[in-house]
């Protein structure tokens, strides 16, 4: 049978295609660290920022898989991420404290933001979160929870307990879980003309707004801290110690805060650096 | 008489609960020129493939080349199979599926085309072919292993006149070059032309082994076959 | 049809520019899923084939359950490569988790069914019109079997187009696998459900147009040489 019949042409092409393939997935030697942290900070565009800065100061990669809080800190805990860089305080002291990651550093907050639509027939306008949700809990207006265990999820449930509702009792009339991420949340807020908690990072991202306005901010209780940790090399032994603390170094440092002060939307600073205070 | 190439004893093939072919006991020699007749469902078709061994008996024996090599055989069906390759790939392809060696695979592929006359069609995809050159293609693909016994399913039956009779030429110059041929057909006139002997199936049973002539004209035939003959007569 | 128009004009706009991130995230799309359609088709023909002649007690059984492998869905292959591959995992040790190869693994799960189930039928179709001849040359069940892909392979080869359309459109497998890493595992369909998670829903759609656009640009290059290939047969056609 002559080399030439069609299968095996086309068995030709097809090897070409794979050695192609998978010659051009061997990535080049750069020294990289694998970083989980959410979709919310990748999403604000701080990353594409804060990184090449990185690198440039030190040669490092950082492959950054962006999920929820909570598939995050899972990461790490298996041992898929060299480091971790999330939102959620108690949930990181939970993590460093079950021995899953070296010491928890302080790097950055953004705020949250209550967003509602510019009627606000809820009438809960104002810098006064537990007041704000406290008004919503009597309402019936529509008010959109991600529900999917993330930082924003997390933060969320805590101003409901603040504002005495009890969501296990009782979920308020129009409460909403969705199970999605930041942009989702919003994009069924602007259509459905619902109130929403989310980060100011996102939302000053946010391009499909309708009548969406800001209507609480400014309460000390928005804040969203920052924490980063490295994986503890004594549970997963394969973790690049020496990269991802040099990580973890530079972002508390001068240079990576600074950088860190330097990201703006539209003029406005998103991230405040707070390793030091 | 010679050692039987292939034989049946009492032979039985059962298909779930269908009896095909009941206790068939029959010899083929080197140089037999063998005709199975019978109307639709005797067995014609489960005796071909009996003998050629592409089934097992359910009960009693099939013995292929007692003492000696096992005979090789080649068949070709009522309507040829062909590859989605050109004619030469599908003679290629039954020399390679015969073990030939491959330095006599290219005199032995020049040879069976030219012998059935299509040589000058070698490069030409095999399903392009009319009916009487895709059946002529097979008996090349048939020739070119060299067959002892070449078994034939009804070779011409879906053919026209003309392409009837080159088939029909070329059975019987292969049957004159020594090839044992055993061939079912409905045709008698074809029977006629081109066996020796007739072997007559009814419900799986073989009623009748005898020489053609004799097939055709003693008057002490089983009566099914003298009902068969002449419920066939008319039409030959 | 305001946003749809939008859309369009964004993805007319993308094409033009040239955009590098945009035609590197393509190319990482097609080497993906053109790879597991290598290793798909290398696996699932020869199970295909195999499962056409093959015959043992459950044989009804795995074939029953390889068509219901075809509903797999692929956030569900994605997740079962996901533990396979984590550091917690049995293969963690590979390293492979968020690579480029652990996409190309979790895809060719996916389709390996799919070109199995396929091909099966094919080949099992195929066996009733000609099995017996080739038996009768002197071919094994499985020979014959095999022998009839290369003679069906006009429709072999639609069903390896029909898994590559399968595995560049699907987005469950390769986030959960990839983790959709700026530069590194991001693919068009995970940069889709990015823009969308972002709200940038034109952007998405756009995205998704260019993608279309690609997709439909190979089968018109299958399609030309497929007529390229036939046209001195077509000329040598019987008298």
């Amino acid at each position: 049978m002559g080399l030439n019949t069609f299968p095996l042409r086309l068995a030709r092409r097809a090897l070409l295609a794979c050695a192609l393939g998978l010659a051009a997935s061997a990535q080049a030697q750069t020294p990289f660290i694998v970083m989980a942290s959410t979709t919310s900070t990748e999403q604000s565009g701080l990353f594409a920022h804060l990184l090449p800065a990185f690198k440039a100061a030190t040669g490092t990669d950082v492959r950054v898989v962006a999920l929820g809080t909570g598939q995050a800190l899972d990461t790490g805990r298996r041992g898929d991420a060299d480091i971790v860089f999330v939102h959620d305080q108690p949930a990181e002291e939970k993590f460093v404290a079950d021995g899953f990651g070296l010491k928890r550093l302080p790097v950055m907050y953004n705020d949250f933001v209550l967003i509602g639509p510019a009627a606000d027939p809820a009438k809960v306008r104002g810098s006064d979160i537990a007041a704000a949700l406290q008004k919503l809990g009597a309402s019936s207006t529509a008010f959109i929870s991600r529900g999917d265990k993330s930082g924003t999820h997390a933060a969320e449930l805590r101003y409901w307990k603040q504002a005495g509702v009890d969501l296990a009792a009782a979920k308020p009339a129009g409460y909403k879980e969705c199970g999605c991420g930041m942009g989702p949340a919003l994009n069924m807020a602007s259509s459905m003309g619902a109130y929403v908690l989310a980060d100011r990072g996102t939302w000053l991202s946010f391009k499909n707004r309708a009548d969406l306005q800001v209507l609480v901010q400014g309460d000390a209780r928005l804040f969203n801290q920052y924490g980063v940790m490295v994986v503890n090399p004594a549970r997963h032994p394969h973790v690049k110690q020496g990269l991802a603390q040099g990580f973890a170094d530079w972002v508390v440092s001068p240079a990576g805060q600074a950088v860190i002060a330097s990201y703006k939307i539209g003029g406005e600073q998103l991230f405040f650096p707070n390793a030091n205070k | 008489m010679s050692t039987p190439l292939i034989s049946l004893q009492a032979a039985s093939v059962q298909f779930g609960a269908t009896a095909a072919l009941r206790e068939v006991s029959v010899a083929i020699h080197r140089g037999d020129r063998i005709a199975l007749v019978g109307a639709n469902g005797s067995g014609k078709t489960t005796l071909l493939r009996l003998l050629n061994g592409l089934l097992r008996p359910s009960a009693g024996q099939r013995l292929a080349g007692q003492g000696a090599a096992r005979p090789v055989t080649a068949m070709v069906f009522q309507k040829p199979f062909l590859l989605h390759f050109s004619v030469r790939r599908n003679v290629q392809l039954a020399l390679w599926l015969a073990g030939v060696p491959a330095q006599d695979r290219v005199q032995r592929l020049q040879g069976a085309l030219d012998r059935v006359g299509l040589g000058a069609l070698a490069e030409r995809p095999a399903r392009a072919l009319s009916g009487g050159q895709q059946q002529r293609l097979a008996m090349a693909r048939a020739w070119a292993v060299q067959p002892d016994i070449l078994f034939l399913d009804e070779p011409t039956a879906s053919l026209d006149p003309s392409a009837k009779r080159e088939v029909e030429t070329l059975i019987d110059e292969f049957g004159r070059d020594g090839m044992a041929v055993v061939m079912s057909s409905h045709n008698l006139g074809q029977v006629k032309r081109l066996s020796q002997r007739v072997l007559f199936l009814d419900g799986g049973r073989l009623l009748a082994d005898l020489p053609t002539d004799d097939f055709f004209r003693r008057p002490d035939l089983p009566s099914e076959a003298v009902q068969f003959l002449k419920g066939e007569l008319p039409w030959a | 049809m305001d946003a749809f128009s939008q859309s369009v004009g964004l993805a007319l706009n993308l094409i033009t520019q040239a955009d590098a991130t945009l035609w590197r995230i393509v190319g990482l799309s097609l080497r993906v899923s053109a790879t597991a359609c290598c290793l798909g088709a290398g696996l699932g023909l020869l199970m295909g084939a195999w499962l056409a002649v093959a015959r043992f007690r459950g044989h009804g059984l795995v074939v029953g359950a390889l068509n219901t492998l075809l509903a797999l869905p692929s956030v569900v292959v994605g997740l079962s490569v996901y533990l396979l591959l984590s550091r917690s995992g049995p293969l963690g040790s590979w390293g492979l988790l968020f690579t480029p190869t652990a996409m190309v693994i979790a895809q060719s799960v996916l389709v390996v069914p799919l070109i199995a189930a396929l091909s099966r039928q094919l080949v099992s179709d195929a066996l009733r019109e000609g099995g017996d001849e080739l038996q009768a040359m002197g071919a094994s069940r499985l020979l014959a079997a095999v022998l009839l892909l290369a003679h069906e392979r006009v429709a072999v080869f639609t069903v390896l187009l029909t898994a590559f359309g399968r595995a560049v459109a699907e987005v469950g497998a390769v986030m959960i696998v990839g983790g959709n890493i700026d530069g590194v595992t991001r693919v068009m369909t995970t940069a889709i459900a990015l823009e969308t998670s972002k709200g940038d829903l034109p952007l998405a759609m756009a995205l998704g147009l260019v993608l279309l656009g690609v997709v439909a640009l190979i089968n018109l290059a299958v399609g030309l040489t497929r007529r390229a290939s036939q046209t001195p047969l077509a000329l040598g056609a019987a008298s």
